[in-house]
């Protein structure tokens, strides 16, 4: 697995689905690229007009709580988002990134260690987050869920694993 | 050493012995999805597989946006119609039924010792039957349309003790915010919640759907309550199947009990714009409101409409405030006709709408403005959720709603009864 080299959006604690991508969109918003620009609006506006390929979202604890709703995965992955570093994640919004294949990681000094804007670089084979504050080490994927990250998500994962896609 | 009852269904599920962090394939015995079967049709058909694999684990409910409030939303109906007919859904409920967290316990799919996913967070109501029950993302939908499949993690479980006599007027919805509020909003993430105690013995079979509805609002996996002899005798004549209760062995290892004596609980508001930000009403008593919502899959049952109308009779919502009714389905709604209730609301000036989710997560009916507050009786007071932004949300007590659509302002119920 690659590295992951990109600036820091730092944000708090129990963000949830509902400001990642708001509700009213759930049903009307589903082009990639505009479900990219709606990331993140009601949280903070500056977000989708100024991310970068490969930038990652560091947060408190709880992220990507509330919603079952996948795109609010999705439209970061789509806005370019590298991976995203929380002290928790809820347990829907943890499923969904893996599901989106984008690497969700649970690191317990986020985010107080991250200053905004910081460049990072995050190995995802040896487990290590380089920024500011000296190198972090997150625990690895669970075994059974890192075939699917693997895949690219779940939906490649499954084609694959039907003999539809070899 | 016992197992608890998260280990017994995933592992009856998985065909072996399980514990707490292993990761199960299993097949659910139900899969719900509503509005957003459309969208989770399009990923299905992106797999590449023709025909889905058992019709009959699939229940489909339209009511997040019923009717169709634009072309969209229209559409969006139209394709889960399609797809119904094309893959011989038999459990599909049209935009005339309700909202789904009520629907599937009343139409008699949520049973004890069932495992149950649904695309949608709330599904962990379900465990107020005994099920296994928790939400689950659309792609992953999806794929249980291809192969029935699905990935668990084998939760932890906390115990929820409830102790003591609920004050009279006091609610369910009240204890769940006051075990919200101390525990905050991640207090029980990832966990098997286990709700228990004398307080939730005596609570009815609705009251205890509120404490499960919103389990998933400090973050748990799913919440459940071992079926008692109220649990069967709903379930007499509506169980679709039969079933088999599975309940905690007394051994089994327990990551934590947390204690809650409820005899002394006062009426409380979760104010914006999370949901552990609790306080007694007394603590914000006077604060406008624009609009009350009485209505959601936390709290639009009938034993709540016989609490709404008891208070509104021969009374007028404030005309400073708006009340939007909306009925959990449309049982609740042809029983509250049928007791009179929806006429004493119509007199008070509330009005009311078709079955299903309405405003409580910013589709339509009863959007706010900025600069607008709701006091409602749902399960969500986030940033947006009313679908504005710049508006507020609070969260009570079906009571503490009426007593408060009378003032026009958030107002203790133990003052005006
Ligand atoms: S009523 Fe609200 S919380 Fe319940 S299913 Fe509908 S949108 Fe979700």
């Amino acid at each position: 697995m690659a590295k992951i080299v990109g600036r820091v959006w730092k944000y708090g604690d129990d963000v949830n689905t509902d400001v990642i991508f708001p509700g009213k969109y759930t049903y009307t918003v589903t082009d990639p690229a505009e479900m990219a620009r709606i990331a993140m609006e009601d949280l903070d506006a500056d977000f989708a007009k100024n991310v970068q390929p490969d930038d990652i979202v560091v947060a408190g604890k709880n992220f990507g709580c509330g919603s079952s709703r996948e795109q609010a995965a999705f439209c970061l992955k789509y806005a370019g988002v590298g991976a995203v570093v929380a002290r928790s994640f809820s347990r829907l919004y943890f499923r969904n990134c893996i599901n989106a294949g984008l690497p969700a990681l649970t690191l317990p000094e986020s985010a107080d260690i991250f200053v905004a804007g910081e460049r990072i670089e995050i190995d995802l084979s040896a487990g290590t987050i380089q920024c500011q504050a000296g190198l972090f080490h997150f625990p690895p994927l669970p075994e059974a869920v890192i075939g699917i990250f693997n895949d690219g998500g779940l939906i490649p994962h499954t084609r694959k694993a039907l003999g539809i896609d070899s | 050493m016992g197992k608890t009852f998260a280990e017994k269904v995933l592992g009856q599920k998985a065909g072996k012995n399980v514990v707490p962090g292993e990761i199960v394939e299993v097949k659910p015995d139900i899969a719900m999805s509503h509005d957003n079967t459309a969208a989770i049709s399009k990923t299905f058909k992106e797999i590449g597989v023709a025909k889905i694999d058992d019709p009959n684990r699939h229940v489909i409910v339209l009511d997040h946006c019923v009717p169709a409030a634009n072309e969209k939303f229209a559409q969006n109906h139209k394709d889960i119609r399609a797809f119904v007919a094309e893959q011989g859904i038999p459990n599909f409920f049209d935009i005339d039924r309700g909202i789904c967290h009520q629907v599937l316990p009343e139409e008699g799919f949520a049973l004890p010792g069932y495992l149950m996913v649904g695309s949608d967070s709330h599904s962990t109501t379900y465990g107020a039957f005994g099920a296994l029950a928790t939400g689950i993302g659309r792609s992953e939908m999806a794929v249980i349309f291809a192969t029935g499949k699905i990935w668990l993690r084998v939760p932890e479980t906390m115990k929820i003790i409830v102790k003591g006599r609920l004050p009279k007027w006091i609610s369910s919805k009240d204890v769940m915010l006051k075990i919200m509020g101390d525990l905050s909003a991640d207090g029980g993430l990832y966990k098997s919640v286990w709700f228990t105690g004398p307080a939730i013995a005596e609570m009815s079979v609705s009251s205890r759907m509120v404490l499960t509805n919103m389990a998933v609002e400090f973050g748990a996996k799913n919440g459940y309550m071992e079926p008692d002899d109220q649990t069967l005798a709903f379930l007499k004549g509506r169980a679709r199947a039969p079933f088999t209760v599975v309940t905690s062995d007394p051994d089994a290892e327990l990551e934590s009990v947390h204690e809650f004596d409820v005899s002394d609980l006062e009426p409380l508001v979760a104010c914006p714009h999370s949901v552990d930000n609790v306080k007694p009403v007394s603590a914000v008593k006077g604060t406008r409101i624009d609009q009350v919502f009485f209505g959601s899959c936390t709290n639009a049952r009938i034993e709540d409409f016989e609490i709404v109308a008891g208070v509104m009779k021969g009374k007028r919502v404030h005309p400073s405030c708006r009340m939007v009714v909306i009925p959990a389905s449309r049982q609740v709604f042809l029983e509250a006709l049928a007791k009179g209730y929806i006429q004493i609301l119509g007199e008070a000036g509330a009005t009311i709408v078709n079955s299903g989710c309405g405003p409580c997560m910013g589709n339509h009916e009863g959007i706010l403005a900025p600069g607008e507050r709701v006091l409602s009786t749902s399960n969500r007071n986030f940033k947006g959720r009313f679908g504005c932004k710049d508006s507020e949300i609070y969260l009570c007590s079906p009571l503490t709603a009426a007593a408060s659509a009378l003032t026009g302002e958030i107002s203790d119920f133990r003052e005006h009864l």
